[in-house]
């Protein structure tokens, strides 16, 4: 029940961000996202300069500048959650806008655990993860077959310790561009 | 049944003999190898297994690889060899009194000769019951000298057999996943060894995550789950040919397998609709059935001996416990209630006990649990133990420790007492399954 109410509420926060990205002005929404995601970046002046390909709104970048929104393809999440943090709708939002501008455009997403526990259960629940992010890029506009979930339990960890600081890292769902 | 001696007596003589029986292996086992006895074994019975002649044969001394395998065992405490009142060789006799005041109830001797057959050599050895002075078993086996090890966990079989009534698993193999490096240069490899860790062999490798072998209940093939078209899928491998097979890949999870106990059918996890649920597959004509239908996660299939039931993981109630279901569908019924967390259930070889990973304050260990009296008994001590699985005999549990601070494989006795590491190299190991 409580799970149900949790994923509604994701839904709607999901329907309005979506809303409000394609209603307004694009530029902004995503300028704005970038230099949420911290000081360090939008310094080097890249992050706008890069955008503007292919009439797609100038923020988004392609996906090889290094300093533009779609650079940030790594989602983490707690312990033994699912759930997209806040914190991570900005870069959903601006994966799922450049996926809706180009169709063709595949990704994979690829759910992974930390270590803990089992080594199936954790593929089961990397997958859970996965199907967050898909939901959430389908919702805003990436369409269904531009998108596969693989799922990897906790077979590829990003780091290899065996404490909660190694786990958070590897509680993760990358956003993966076959050839970028 | 063979040492009715008071458990304070026993565990005190025990002790005793583990000291001087490590301190008599330090010289002569393998360096990696250790067998780890925290406390007192009631009932582990004293043997000697004097060196054996083998002047014609290159290598470790069979008798050591005898020794170490019983005491692996938990059921044997091998008398070190720097405490032997006399070494015998055949065909000299064996001096029973002096072995009786050694505290010895079985002495093991044996020796080396050239074949008679066609095999180059032949080990014969006489096992010895040293308080009545008579002889329980002699036998000649004929081998070649890279079999030297294996000839030795066939005479630890033969030994144990004889004195527990009970199968040995010493000239058994296991399966497991090993993985190094990292970024471009990560490599997974399958491989099989024997029991002990040694002798390994390659069965596959590949740069993306291979998981989850299980042999087939006749030893001859093996399937695991293998990303290497970077979506899981699950093959079954002939392992004298090498010949292999994707069975099924299907969209989202291919994960889990398991053999039925006729080899049959392999039980599997498919999340092609949409999420996680046990299928089963008819290996011969690639039929699926669908075990179970639910939101939660079902997961890592278990059969029954009698290959009636499955147990499985499912998070349907909230948190990961262990359910039973009928092997041809049905309601499932839950098992686990000790703990937050109980995953990877697996039957024992009698059907009468499940192992699983047991999520507890501690951390993650290997427990198991009585299907009669559903008592939960937690048989390892690390912080992120994984992958149980049972000896072909159901008396040891090997397990996958993660925590990195110890050797990654080990093995351990029904009553947790007796902890043995089996050395590994290539890595980290990911998962582990014991032959039949």
């Amino acid at each position: 029940m409580v799970k149900k109410l949790v994923l509604i509420g994701l839904l709607l926060a999901f329907a309005i961000s979506g809303c409000s990205s394609r209603g307004g002005v694009d530029d902004e929404s995503a300028g704005a996202s970038a230099s949420r995601r911290g000081p360090g970046r939008a310094g080097n002046g890249q992050s706008d300069g890069m955008g503007g390909r292919g009439g797609q709104p100038a923020g988004l970048g392609d996906l090889d500048s290094p300093a533009g929104p779609l650079s940030k393809r790594v989602i983490y999440f707690a312990y033994d959650s699912d759930e997209v943090l806040p914190e991570y709708q900005p870069v959903l939002t601006a994966h799922a806008e450049y996926l809706s501008l180009h169709a063709e455009q595949t990704a994979v997403l690829e759910g992974h655990a930390d270590e803990r526990g089992s080594s199936e259960y954790n593929v089961a629940l990397s997958e859970r993860r996965a199907n967050s992010v898909e939901r959430s890029l389908r919702l805003q506009g990436a369409g269904e077959g531009q998108l596969q979930v693989v799922s990897y339990g906790e077979e590829k960890p990003a780091v290899s310790g065996h404490e909660e600081s190694s786990w958070q890292q590897n509680r993760r769902v990358e956003i993966v561009y076959p050839g970028h | 049944m063979y040492f009715q001696v008071t458990p304070m007596i026993s565990q005190f003589r025990f002790l005793l003999r583990l000291g001087l029986f490590a301190l008599g292996l330090t010289g002569l086992a393998r360096a990696e190898l250790t067998v780890d006895i925290t406390q007192g074994v009631e009932g582990a019975a004293p043997i000697a297994v004097v060196p054996f002649g083998q002047a014609g044969l290159a290598g470790e001394n069979l008798a050591h690889i005898v020794a170490t395998d019983l005491a692996g065992s938990g059921r044997f405490t091998p008398l070190a060899e720097a405490q032997m009142p006399e070494r015998p060789v055949p065909p000299e006799g064996v001096n029973f009194p002096v072995w009786q005041s050694a505290g010895q109830e079985h002495v093991v001797i044996g020796r080396v000769v050239p074949g008679t057959g066609g095999a180059p050599h032949e080990a014969e050895f006489t096992l010895f019951d040293a308080i009545r002075g008579t002889s329980l078993l002699s036998e000649r086996i004929p081998f070649k000298a890279a079999d030297a090890r294996h000839t030795a966990h066939r005479i630890a079989d033969l030994i144990y057999q004889q004195l527990t009534g009970e199968r040995g698993i010493f000239n058994t193999r296991i399966a497991y996943v090993t993985a190094s490096g990292s970024g471009k240069s990560r490599e997974y490899r399958l491989q099989i060894a024997d029991a002990d860790g040694e002798a390994a062999r390659e069965v596959m490798s590949s740069p993306e995550p291979i998981m989850s072998p299980a042999w087939s209940p006749d030893g001859k093939r093996m399937a695991y789950v293998s990303f290497e078209d970077r979506t899981a899928a699950v093959f079954v491998q002939n392992l004298s040919t090498g010949e292999r097979r994707k069975v099924s890949g299907t969209p989202g999870i291919n994960g889990a397998p398991a053999w039925s106990p006729d080899g049959s059918t392999l039980a599997l996890t498919l999340s092609k609709d949409g999420n996680p649920e046990i299928y089963t597959l008819d290996v011969a004509s690639g039929s699926l059935r669908r075990i179970t239908r639910d939101d939660a996660i079902d997961t890592e299939a278990s059969w029954s001996p009698d290959g009636r039931s499955l147990v499985m993981t499912s998070d349907r109630g909230g948190k990961p416990q262990l359910y039973l279901v009928p092997a041809a569908g049905g309601e499932p019924q839950r098992l686990t209630y000790e703990g937050e967390y109980n995953a990877r259930g697996v039957f024992s070889p009698d059907g009468r006990r499940l192992a699983m990973v047991h999520g507890g304050e501690g951390g993650y260990r290997i427990a198991w649990m009585d299907l009669g009296s559903r008592n939960l008994k937690v048989v390892s001590r690390g912080r992120l133990d994984e992958s149980p699985a049972f000896a072909p005999n159901g008396h040891v549990i090997m397990y996958v420790r993660k925590d990195g601070g110890h050797e990654p494989l080990a093995m351990t006795s029904l009553d947790g007492q007796v902890q043995r590491t089996i050395p590994v190299r290539g890595g980290e190991v990911r998962g582990v399954a014991w032959s039949p």
